[in-house]
């Protein structure tokens, strides 16, 4: 490998690292801030301008409280549960396509950590052992809370990990690639996935708030029944820890669901800015202005999911545990299914837009039995008036 | 029977499809909610803005002196009598030859103390004073006390100062200053 591409493929990781644990660092900031605006409150702005240093304060305040063991615990599994849930969260970030290319000396370098050809695969797979982070540490705790917390996390992340796997069976059906570069690069301009595959995009979403335990799934942190659910005997920055990786897992996740569904980089009219950078700027300049402009529009759709799941949590108030159970197992992996034998009709008779056939009839059937269950309603309260 | 015509009758039809689904009710929560998130923000930033008091907001007392500086409360005792919480007492004392130019009449309070703890700041020993000495402010909260021995107001502490008067008087009643 040459030097100069050697040179920006490592700025390019560090890059990636380093924006990913700032995100997710501003996350927290402005999680308390759209918590706030949404309940009619200011939210933090004490600690610099708008607040803006509040995750700093608040990563000082963690430094310095007590880092309490529990006697009982299992010492080095209840420091291995944090260290866990981080490493796995930072490492999902890597296969994540942030921009096209850049061209350095001839040479065209992607933006992106490394692009390996099971991308979508080497995600989940981390996905699935950061939940060995939550189940280590509840029960390294040697608290039956903390345990309750983490078997509920696992069964959680284990049942939505099913639906999951389905509704991207119906993406990778069209794509017929694992790697995620290949999958953004084929939702060029405007034909994003979203368009598509309505359906999977529903499950995917919901399934990722399970993943990420955040509301209305983030039963494994309880307060009225678990009090902290599998954190409880946790402090100082080990808990830190546990929160900042669930903030750096949403940061993935809608990553993730802008990759598979929104196009990634991709934006109605890329090709006319590129080609006119092109004219303006000269082939290199113009081409790396033009990867840097999908990539700040990737980032938007980012920070949109980031704000809808915020937006959500404060919404939608948390779902009691069979209900989840009921959702995951009789709703969601039934109707991902049905979405991937409909994606697969549709593919035999060359269509890709099968599943709004779904969609549709399940719309009409339900606009139609609202109206015969007003009528109902209506004549019944005819009656009752005489 | 109904004793009321409000109450309302619940509606125990069984769910819709379209109310099963979730998600039109969840999108009507999200609007819900995004509207307040455009909606100015009531908050008061405290050390800096300050909520105005109630023009009829009764704070601190204060032992109001008349324009030539003479404290007006002649120790009549009416203040005393007319508070519910029982937390005014007052030491009555012969004004001496000289003293004129401090107090307003020949009869004056040697002690005047007012019990913060006990007080209610219902106003009654205002409203009771004949000689419009006694007001509760309307602009002065009174302050915080975190000892017991600092619960006790004297005169020291109710009588106006000279040089720092307070917002309220007799003209509250009559509409002219004495």
């Amino acid at each position: 490998m040459e030097l100069s591409v050697f040179i920006v493929k490592a700025v390019v990781i560090l890059v990636v690292f380093g924006v990913t644990l700032l995100i997710a660092t501003y996350s927290t900031w402005a999680e308390r801030k759209v918590a706030a605006f949404l309940q009619d409150r200011p939210g933090p702005n004490r600690a610099g301008i708008f607040g803006l240093l509040q995750p700093i304060a608040d990563a000082g305040k963690m430094f310095f409280k007590e880092d309490f063991t529990p006697r009982q615990a299992s010492k080095w599994l209840f420091i291995a549960g944090p260290s866990l849930a981080m490493l796995t969260a930072c490492m999902a970030s890597a296969v994540i396509p942030f921009g096209d290319t850049i061209r350095v000396n001839g040479a065209e370098v992607t933006v992106q950590a490394v692009d390996v050809n099971i991308g979508i695969l080497y995600v989940f797979g981390v996905v699935s052992l950061g939940v060995y982070g939550i189940m280590i540490g509840g029960w390294a705790s040697n608290n039956k809370f903390s345990l309750l917390g983490a078997i509920r996390a696992a069964s959680q992340n284990i049942s939505y990990e099913l639906a999951m796997g389905l509704s991207i069976i119906a993406i990778l059906m069209m794509s017929g690639s694992l790697s995620l570069r290949t999958i953004v690069e084929q939702q060029h301009g405007m034909a994003w996935n979203i368009f598509f595959q309505p359906v999977g995009f529903i499950i995917f979403l919901t399934c990722a708030f399970a993943e990420c335990n955040r509301t209305p799934f983030d039963l494994p942190e309880c307060e009225t029944e678990l009090i902290g659910g599998y954190h409880t005997e946790y402090s100082s920055m080990k808990l830190g820890f546990y929160l900042f990786a669930e903030y750096i897992n949403m940061f993935v996740s809608s990553a993730i669901v802008s990759v598979l569904y929104f196009g990634g980089y991709n934006y109605p009219g890329m090709d006319w800015v590129r080609e006119s950078l092109i004219g303006g700027l000269g082939l290199d300049w113009g081409h790396n202005l033009a990867t840097l402009i999908g990539s700040a529009v990737f980032f938007g759709k980012i920070f949109f999911f980031i704000f809808f799941f915020m937006w959500v949590r404060w919404t939608v108030p948390r779902f009691r545990y069979d209900q989840l159970m009921n959702l995951g197992w009789k709703g969601l992996i039934p109707l991902a299914i049905l979405n991937v034998v409909l994606t697969g009709a549709g593919l035999l008779a060359e269509t890709r837009l099968m599943s709004w056939v779904l969609v549709g009839i399940v719309v009409l059937v339900a606009v139609i039995q609202a109206a015969a269950a007003n009528r109902k309603h209506a004549a019944a309260g005819r009656l009752s008036k005489v | 029977m109904q004793l009321t015509n409000r109450a309302k009758k619940t509606n125990k039809n069984p769910m819709t499809i379209a109310e099963r689904l979730y998600l039109p009710a969840l999108a009507g929560g999200l609007g819900t909610t995004i509207k307040h998130f455009f909606k100015k923000k009531p908050t008061i930033q405290y050390p800096e803005q300050k909520r105005e008091f109630s023009p009829v907001f009764r704070g601190l007392h204060v032992l109001k002196r008349d324009d030539q500086g003479r404290e007006r409360c002649t120790a009549c005792g009416l203040c005393a009598v007319a508070c519910p919480a029982e937390a005014i007492t007052m030491i009555a004392g012969e004004r001496e030859p000289g003293q004129e130019h401090l107090y307003r009449e020949e009869k004056y309070a040697v002690e005047y103390e007012v019990n913060m703890l006990r007080c209610i700041f219902c106003g009654l020993c205002e409203e009771a004073c004949p000689k419009a000495a006694i007001f509760l402010q309307p602009d002065k909260i009174a302050p915080a006390f975190f000892e017991r021995d600092q619960v006790i107001f004297g005169k020291d502490r109710l009588v106006e100062k000279m040089d720092d008067r307070a917002s309220v008087g007799i003209e509250k009643y009559t509409g002219v200053k004495s």
